[in-house]
Formats: C-alpha cells, sequence, structure tokens
C-alpha cells in the first residue's frame, strides 16, 4: 500500500510543481524591465497606439490579475499564437511532441544498451586495457557539448563518408500517422522503406543524445557491479558453485541497477535539454527547433508554453523512474 | 592529522587524472590571463581581413582564419577570458545564494524551510537550460545575462545540497553539544556546520562549473550568449557550421577548446571527490 501513497502524493505535487514553474516564468518575464508592446509594435509605434494595445492585451491591469488570467489561458490550453508559424501554440507543441518523444526514447534505449553491459564488462575486467578505455571514453563523453558532437558526426557520417543523411525525419511523406513515432508507424503500415528512411535519419541525432547519457550509465552500472561484487551474498553465491554468468546476470544486476535507474530520470533531464540543441543542428521537426526558431523571433509566449510543456514531460518522466524504482528496490515502500 | 593531508596531497598529485585537469586549467588560466600577449594578432577580435578569409592553420595562422579573415588563435585565447568570467561569475553568484539559503533552512527546519525547498524543486524541475534559455530570451543577447539566466537556474541546486547536508550533520553529537554549551547558532553554522559540508560544496563546484561551461556555450551557440563580434566559443562554432566541411578547422578548434575546459574541472572534480570526500571515494569514483 506503500507505493500506492508514493504515487498519489506524487501525483498530488504535479500540479504544484507546474502551477510554480508558470508562477516562475512569469514573474520573470514580468519582472523584467523590457516593455513587450514596445518590443511588438516595433520603433516607430506612437504612444497612443501603445497605450491602445497595452489595454487590448491587459499590461495595464495590476500584476496578480494578468497572472490570474494567464493561469485561465493555460488551464484552458490556450498558449497563444505562435509568431514563427501563426498558429496557436499548444497545437504546435502537440504536433511537435511525437517527433521529440521518439528521438529522446530511441537515445535512451540507445544508451541503456550500450551503458549497461559495457558498465558490466568493465566492472568484470577491472583494470584490463578495455576498462581503461571505457574509462576515458566516459570522462569524456560528459565534457563533450551536445552541439559540437552533433556537428562531428555530421561531418563524419554525412558529409564524408555518406552513409547517413545530414538532417530531417524521414525522406518522402512517411507512414500514415498513427503514434506520430515513423519508426511505428512504418511497421504499423509494414512500409519497410519509410522504416529504412525513418532509421536512416534518427540515427545521427540519436547517437548524439546516447553518447554522453550512455557514458553516465556506464559510470554508475560499473560503481554498482563492483559494490555489489564484493558484498556476502555474491561470496555466498559463488561458494555455492552457482554459474559466474547467473550470478552476474540475475543476482548482481539487479541490485547494482538500483543506483542506474534513478539516474535514468536524470538522464532524461539532460537528453531533453541536449535536444533542444541536437533538434536544431539536424533539423528535427521536434520541439527543440520550435523553442529555437522562437528565441530567433523573440516570442514570448511560444518560450512560456515550451517551458510548461517541457516541465510537465520531465516531471512525469521522474514520477514514472520512481515508480520503476519502487518495483526494483522495494525497501523504501514496505 | 597532518601527515594525513601530506599523503593525501600526494596521492592527489600522483593520481594522472587530477594532474591532467589540473594541467588543463591551468593553461586556461593562462590562456585568459596573458591572451594580449601570447595571441599573435591581438587585434584580430574586433579587427576582420576578408581577404584572408577560411584559411587553413598554416605557418601565421596556426590554428586557420574563420569567415571574417580573423586569427582563430587569437579569438580562442581572448574567449578564455569569457569563458572563465561566466563559470566564476554564474557558479560563485549561485554558490553565495545557495548555501546560506541551505544552511539556515536546513538548520531550522519548519514551514519556511519546507517552503524554499518545494520553490528549489520547482526549479529543479525543467532542466537548467531551458529555464535559462527563456530567462536569456527576455534579457537579450549580452554575457551580463546569461550569466544572470545561468545564476538563477543554478542556486536551487546549491540550496538542495548544502540543505540535505546540514539536516544530516544536525543530529551529530558536536553539533548537538556545541548547542549545549550555548553556542548561538550563527556561531554553529558557521563554525561547526560549514566546514564539515565545505568538500562537499567544492567538489560540486569543479563539476557544477564544468557543467556550467557547456550550458553557457549551448546559449552562446543558440544565439542567445554576447553579440558578435564577441569571441565566445559557442558563438563561434555556430558560426562555423556553414562551411563545413570545406572549413573543418574552424568547428574544430573552439569545440576542442570547450572540451578540454570542461574535462579540466571533471577531473579535477573527481580527483577532489577522492581526496576530500572519503565516504564517497568508495563508491562512484570507482575504485
Amino acid at each position: 500500500m506503500r507505493r500506492l501513497e508514493m504515487i498519489l502524493s506524487r501525483l498530488a505535487w504535479f500540479v504544484p510543481t507546474l502551477a510554480g514553474l508558470v508562477i516562475i516564468v512569469f514573474l520573470i518575464s514580468n519582472v523584467i524591465p523590457t516593455d513587450p508592446v514596445r518590443v511588438l509594435l516595433g520603433e516607430n509605434a506612437t504612444a497612443t497606439q501603445i497605450e491602445a494595445m497595452r489595454v487590448k492585451l491587459g499590461y495595464d491591469q495590476p500584476l496578480w490579475v494578468q497572472l490570474a488570467r494567464h493561469f485561465h489561458d493555460i488551464v484552458s490550453g490556450n498558449l497563444g499564437i505562435s509568431i514563427y508559424s501563426q498558429r496557436p501554440i499548444s497545437e504546435d507543441l502537440a504536433q511537435r511532441l511525437p517527433a521529440t518523444l521518439e528521438l529522446t526514447l530511441t537515445a535512451i534505449t540507445l544508451s541503456i544498451a550500450l551503458g549497461i553491459p559495457l558498465g558490466v564488462i568493465s566492472a568484470l575486467r577491472r583494470n584490463s586495457l578495455l576498462d581503461h578505455i571505457l574509462r576515458v571514453v566516459s570522462v569524456s563523453g560528459l565534457a563533450i557539448a551536445a552541439f559540437w558532437l552533433a556537428l562531428l558526426l555530421q561531418f563524419l557520417f554525412a558529409m564524408k563518408l555518406g552513409v547517413a543523411p545530414l538532417n530531417s525525419r524521414i525522406d518522402g511523406f512517411g507512414p500514415t500517422p498513427v503514434t506520430g513515432l515513423m519508426i511505428i508507424d512504418s511497421l504499423l503500415d509494414w512500409d519497410m522503406e519509410s522504416l529504412h528512411s525513418a532509421l536512416s535519419h534518427i540515427a545521427l541525432p540519436a547517437l548524439t543524445l546516447a553518447l554522453p547519457a550512455a557514458a553516465t550509465i556506464v559510470r554508475f552500472t560499473r560503481a554498482g557491479v563492483l559494490d555489489v561484487i564484493n558484498s556476502n551474498h555474491v561470496l555466498y553465491q559463488r561458494a555455492m558453485g552457482l554459474p559466474p554468468g547467473l550470478i552476474v546476470w540475475k543476482y548482481v544486476l539487479r541490485n547494482a541497477l538500483i543506483s542506474t535507474v534513478t539516474q535514468i530520470g536524470l538522464i532524461f533531464g539532460v537528453l531533453v535539454t541536449n535536444a533542444v540543441i541536437v533538434e536544431t543542428v539536424f533539423d528535427w521537426p521536434g520541439m527543440g527547433t520550435f523553442a529555437v526558431q522562437s528565441i530567433l523571433q523573440s516570442d514570448h509566449k511560444a518560450i512560456i508554453g515550451f517551458t510548461i510543456w517541457i516541465g510537465a514531460l520531465i516531471v512525469i518522466v521522474n514520477l514514472l523512474v520512481d515508480i520503476t524504482h519502487s518495483f526494483i528496490d522495494p525497501r523504501g515502500t514496505r | 592529522m597532518r601527515s594525513g593531508w601530506r599523503r593525501g596531497l600526494g596521492r592527489f598529485a600522483g593520481d594522472r587524472a587530477s594532474a591532467l585537469g589540473l594541467a588543463l586549467l591551468l593553461v586556461l588560466i593562462v590562456a585568459a590571463v596573458f591572451a594580449p600577449i601570447l595571441a599573435p594578432f591581438p587585434g584580430d577580435v574586433a579587427d576582420f581581413h576578408t581577404a584572408n578569409r577560411l584559411r587553413a592553420p598554416d605557418t601565421v595562422n596556426w590554428l586557420g582564419t574563420d569567415r571574417m579573415g580573423s586569427d582563430l588563435l587569437s579569438r580562442i585565447l581572448f574567449g578564455a577570458r569569457i569563458t572563465i568570467t561566466i563559470a566564476v561569475v554564474a557558479v560563485g553568484s549561485a554558490v553565495l545564494v545557495g548555501v546560506p539559503i541551505g544552511l539556515v533552512a536546513g538548520y531550522y527546519g519548519g514551514w519556511p524551510s519546507n517552503l524554499l525547498m518545494r520553490v528549489s524543486d520547482v526549479f529543479l524541475a525543467v532542466p537548467q537550460i531551458v529555464l535559462a534559455i527563456a530567462i536569456a530570451q527576455t534579457l537579450g543577447p549580452s554575457i551580463e545575462n546569461v550569466i544572470l539566466a545561468l545564476s538563477i537556474t543554478y542556486w536551487p541546486f546549491w540550496a538542495r545540497l548544502v540543505f540535505a547536508e546540514t539536516r544530516s550533520l544536525k543530529n551529530e553529537v558536536f553539533i548537538e553539544s556545541a548547542i549545549a554549551l550555548g553556542a548561538s547558532p550563527w556561531r554553529v553554522m558557521t563554525l561547526h556546520v560549514l566546514p564539515n559540508i565545505a568538500s562537499a560544496i567544492i567538489v560540486r563546484t569543479s563539476i557544477g562549473m564544468g557543467g556550467t561551461i557547456l550550458t553557457a556555450a549551448a546559449l552562446g551557440f543558440l544565439g542567445l550568449g554576447a553579440p558578435p563580434p564577441t569571441p565566445e566559443w559557442g558563438r563561434m562554432i555556430a558560426e562555423s557550421r556553414e562551411f563545413l566541411p570545406e572549413a573543418w578547422w574552424y568547428a574544430t578548434v573552439p569545440g576542442v577548446a570547450i572540451f578540454m575546459v570542461v574535462m579540466g574541472f571533471n577531473l579535477l572534480g573527481d580527483g577532489l571527490r577522492d581526496f576530500l570526500d572519503p565516504r564517497i571515494r568508495r563508491g562512484a569514483g570507482g575504485k
């Protein structure tokens, strides 16, 4: 029952956290002494025009009235109109969410598939040449700027070797949209050409995001396995003559992965952060590209909308991580 | 104790990774301080010579030239000043704000500290760069605004760290006895709690510097940093994009510079953790 309680209390925090986020972003954009109306109308606007627009947009009201109206707009799903696309911001973000999800989910799958086995091997062959190489690579992976790694991969694989497309998400029209995730939709259509195109387009951006994430996973898995492998229960299992493979993959890994799973929530935050930039480099039509376009257009409302959506996404992921954690490590919930 | 310190210091210097980290940071500091002397063409931060544009590295321009014909080595050296300023001021002010808040909240507890921690939770709910983008965009592109955006988004991290450490220390016997002896809360916090959590703060500061440099470079890359012709490394990489694959050195040089500096801070942080924080030494730092 403790687990249910934990989930409910985390769900109860969901709304206040997002509300707090809205207030913070609102205050930041209002306390700062730039006049959004003046920016909107340009330098040639007369004082009367500015005043009229201020009344029209509600900037003449006291701050708390503006905040209340802002909340009302957000709750009713109205985030305003994007300057970039001239469409409602919520629609734009909703349309771009699947692209970002597909990219980040592929990247995190890739980083787990790379990171956990490499971390285990690194720990089992401690101080071998392979271990040293992996440690150097994982330290480097955390020091590399994501946008620079993106350029390097583009330079090497798209420009020099020509094995992957330079940018965008798919060639042609793509499969019939069902989930919005190109890989899944092509599988549903059984359209191999689209699948191949989708996979080759996602390869470089997903790899860019996955490498630093895999570096973190290797580090934590390695440390976790080393901690567990020296514990008494593993010594006991070894003494009982259990095969080493069984000990490692069944007993050691489950205990060692506890800290790794906690890290995956944090890693997802880093992934989404990096996705904002990596999407721009690869012209990936996700929320990150939208955010950067909005920055270039000084589109206030679009950026606030983007911040709220990303905040919600991350809070949800952290909730899922906590739930997974409670299944792997029931100590805190029983 | 004294000999233990000395042994630790010896181990720190003997650790190749930490020594490399320290060396990388020394290079950064020397580059930043002596940029006007070291740079072959100090005027090239602002000057341009379009006849020389996009020259590959040669004996005159060791690291090649950029789209304006300016010497890349000179620009990188002056860029080190910007990088170091952003990292030190942004992390420094986040520490100066976050540490006292965490200390007081952790020491006193009660609803004000709960409220404070909830506020920091909200900040931490969103990745630093997303909030920093929102703030920097509102403020307009400049280095001061990048620093401000990074500090505003980074202090909760320190408040959380210090809060947790202070809470766990508060129940220690030596703190209780200091209180029983009549020491004022101020005295307990500054003389008993702070010295005991200093190592955790120092270690996180080093690693935080690396992360902040990456975030600042990303803001620069997105065009939210200093306006041109400021030789900010992230902006230089953004400028180089349209000249790939021909001018490979243009994107490579600032990227390697960022990589080396962040690597320096991370290695130093790892080394400091092994040296200062024996509790963590057996954990994620590797054995």
